[in-house]
């Protein structure tokens, strides 16, 4: 993985010398609240609900067990033991001491980790595949293009203050697993008609109140252009997004009003003036920064290892884990590996400080040291040899780390919500038990097979509900916890925006809800059929009618989303 | 006399902010004697009589005024003031570098309005060399904001080459 050089490292600790003492000015009352909000949102610290809450960058999702010791070592000293993964890849820890993150951000500077512009209205946290570099279905490895990314956007001056936050996703292989549309910009590396590799740019993006998936703006993007083109756009964004309205600043509403052909013709009008210059990457640059995630020294084995096969007829349980949570490599003999954090009882996405290290001495034993954060809020080890997998299984589940549930509708993303997070409308955490709860017989899991099920607090989605086979939206009506359910969503190259199924639920109905919806994909499902394609060919209708068999809707009035202050992962 | 980081330095500073009042209208306002920072609304209604009257003029662009307006003339001014109503509002960051890097705007840029010491070192990447502290605020304290960072990824106004063109080959860390 990336590895940092001198500027790197001594960036990264200016930064933490200019946060200490910004922390020191405010406390001396030098520096007013106001004044400090941007700055310590740009290092990753909000106030939440009960307290501070500070989110640790983790550049487009990748961990070198050093990095894990060190979370859980900070989780354990400054906070409570636990970090919460997110659907950007970062992990949040929820009880820090307010004037501790100096000290936290010192810590995390010494094992090239920073908080930098993980919130605010900047660039954010660049994300891309869980399985960069491995995935045989890849054109090639994303990450380079990503560090490309992170440095430029690290302290980008100009862009330190846009209208709103602004995310950048990068896809490099045949199916996208990073949601590119879903994002202020998401870019798909392709091959051009010459061999070139560049760009399809797509831009306007993004879930949140108006969920709307990117659109193309540029075909193809010769690589070395990919800086001064982004710069183009920012550039048009950060001059003409709308700062009038908090929740019509994003760039989508900025691609809408203009139209995307208009939007394209003046990013193409502000990047002639840019292209070609000393911002054009070169080929010395990109070969440089691929150096570093230089394939591990994988070794040469067989294509199937013949203990490991009889393992899998004999031992159900493994045989389970290894259908849910073991992914192809492009390398005989080697696979990857999902850690499910979605364990029964436990809130989506957290992982306790005795599971980083265990996670970090599995990274170290059998993955070359390296681990990586899905959007998913998992965690995936890479390379493991085939032959390695039943140690890893049993390390895992001794762990809790090993739930079979990957792809799975209980292998939910599920944002903080209500319990955490000052901006909720209603809980989320408590609904994601309840569906543990209700969905607990793994058998029947399987049954079911591929479903996403995504939870969001509020309208800001940071749980992507809107991208799920199933949404859950938490709504406020009166003070009471409701949530909204969409249906139909779904990630990956056929993306599509999840459509609302009508008036939304009391807490306590949600689960029989969605036990509805999937007695309906049940009975009516062709033998190969997942949730969502019997869902596309029967459409919406029978699965909504079902939902509201014999409730009571007469308490449903027309729900006001609350209006917040806006954040997310 | 009010004093203004300049060039890094503090300096006493006589420029006059020129504002339009509620019932002042560019075409009408009177123009003060000199030295002055004008509107853009006022420069762009008397351009030939602010050329007879001032030998070196100022102006002030707001957030939501481009520097395009003034293409052809940068030279003219000796003081080109881009304003920053809050600090979170970023448009006048592109300003600036629009002002040095596409119009080669040489003279000077100067930061006003809502002007803190922890924004000044992007200002100066963008282009900007003085900096009109909001009121409250000491120049001389401020002006450690000026270089927190000793480098950077990006080109800008203040270096043409982004990192990766200066220092390759560098070693690890
Ligand atoms: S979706 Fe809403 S409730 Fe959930 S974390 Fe984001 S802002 Fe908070």
């Amino acid at each position: 993985m990336y590895r940092y050089d001198r500027t790197d490292q001594q960036l990264i600790d200016e930064r933490v010398a200019q946060y200490r003492d910004q922390m020191t000015r405010h406390l001396a009352g030098e520096l007013s609240a106001d004044e400090l909000r941007p700055l310590r949102l740009q290092n990753g610290l909000y106030i939440q609900r009960h307290g501070p809450m500070l989110r640790i960058a983790i550049p487009y999702g990748m961990l070198a067990a050093a990095q894990l010791r060190k979370l859980a070592e900070i989780s354990r000293r400054y906070d409570r033991g636990i970090g919460h993964l997110t659907t950007r890849q970062n992990m949040q820890l929820n009880w820090p001491q307010f004037e501790e993150t100096p000290e936290i951000l010192g810590e995390l500077a010494s094992v090239e980790m920073h908080a930098v512009q993980t919130s605010g209205n900047c660039i954010r946290n660049i994300t891309s595949d869980h399985f960069a570099g491995v995935a045989a279905d890849e054109l090639t490895d994303p990450r380079p293009y990503c560090e490309l990314l992170r440095q430029w956007s690290t302290f980008h001056p100009e862009f330190a203050f846009l209208p709103r936050k602004f995310k950048i996703a990068v896809n490099a292989a045949a199916q996208d697993r990073a949601v590119i549309r879903a994002h202020d910009i998401g870019l798909d590396l392709v091959r051009g008609d010459d061999g070139e590799l560049g760009f399809r740019v797509f831009v306007g993006g993004g879930l949140g109140r108006t969920p709307i998936l990117g659109k193309l703006v540029r075909d193809f993007l010769p690589r070395r252009h990919l800086l001064s083109y982004l710069d183009a756009i920012l550039r048009l964004y950060n001059r003409y997004g709308r700062r009038d309205n908090l929740y019509k600043a994003r760039i989508k509403i900025l691609v809408q009003a203009l139209g995307i052909e208009e939007f394209g013709r003046q990013v193409e009008a502000e990047w002639s003036e840019l292209r070609d210059g000393p911002t054009t990457v070169p080929d010395a640059e990109f070969a440089r920064l691929a150096a570093h995630f230089a394939p591990p020294a994988w070794q040469t084995l067989p294509a199937e290892d013949p203990a490991h096969t009889a393992l899998i007829s004999t031992d159900k349980a493994f045989a389970n884990w290894v259908r849910r949570c073991v992914h192809p490599h492009k390398t005989p003999g080697y696979a990857a590996v999902t850690l499910s954090l979605k364990a029964p009882g436990v809130a989506p996405g957290d992982i306790s400080d005795v599971q980083m290290i265990a996670v970090a001495e599995l990274a170290e034993r059998f993955s070359f040291g390296e681990a990586r954060v899905s959007h998913e809020q998992n965690l995936v080890l890479a390379d493991v040899r085939q032959s390695d997998l039943h140690a890893v299984w049993q390390i895992a589940r001794s762990q809790r780390l090993a739930t079979a549930n990957i792809g799975l509708l209980t292998d939910m993303i599920c944002c903080p919500g209500g319990d955490l997070c000052s901006l909720a409308n209603a809980r989320s955490i408590p609904i994601a038990a309840a569906v543990n709860e209700k969905f607990d017989d793994l058998d029947y899991l399987y049954d079911i097979g591929d479903l996403s099920l995504n939870i969001s607090g509020c309208m800001n989605s940071c749980g992507h509900h809107h991208v799920a086979n199933i949404g859950i939206l938490g709504v406020d009506k009166n003070d009471e916890e409701w949530y909204q359910i969409t249906i139909g969503g779904q990630q990956g190259n056929a993306a599509t925006i999840g459509k609302v199924i009508g008036p939304s639920f009391y807490a306590m109905e949600v689960p029989e809800v969605i036990a509805a919806l999937i007695d309906v994909y049940v009975e009516q499902r062709t033998a190969s059929e997942r949730f969502i394609d019997t869902l596309q060919r029967i459409g919406i209708e029978p699965f909504k009618t079902r939902a509201y068999a014999g409730r009571d809707r007469r308490r449903t009035a027309k729900v006001e989303h609350r209006e917040t202050e806006v954040v997310s992962a | 006399m009010p004093r203004i980081i300049s060039n890094h330095c503090i300096v006493e500073d006589h420029w006059q902010v020129l504002t339009l009042a509620a019932d002042e209208t560019p075409a009408t306002v009177t123009l003060p004697a000199a030295p002055v920072l004008l509107p853009l609304a006022v420069w762009l209604a008397r351009r030939d009589e602010i050329i007879a009257r001032y030998p070196q003029p100022g102006v002030w662009l707001d957030s939501d005024e481009g520097p395009e307006a003034l293409a052809g003339d940068t030279d003219r001014f000796a003081v080109i003031a881009v304003n920053f109503p809050k600090f979170t509002d970023g448009r006048s960051y592109s300003s600036a570098r629009l002002l040095r890097e596409r119009y080669r705007y040489s003279g000077e840029i100067r930061a006003i309005g809502d002007v803190l010491q922890d924004q000044l070192f992007y200002m100066r990447r963008c282009g900007i060399n003085a900096y009109a502290l909001r009121a409250d605020k000491d120049p001389e304290k401020a002006l450690a904001g000026l270089t927190v960072f000793s480098d950077s990824y990006q080109a800008a106004a203040d270096q043409p080459l982004p990192a990766f063109r200066r220092h390759a080959t560098q070693e690890p860390a």
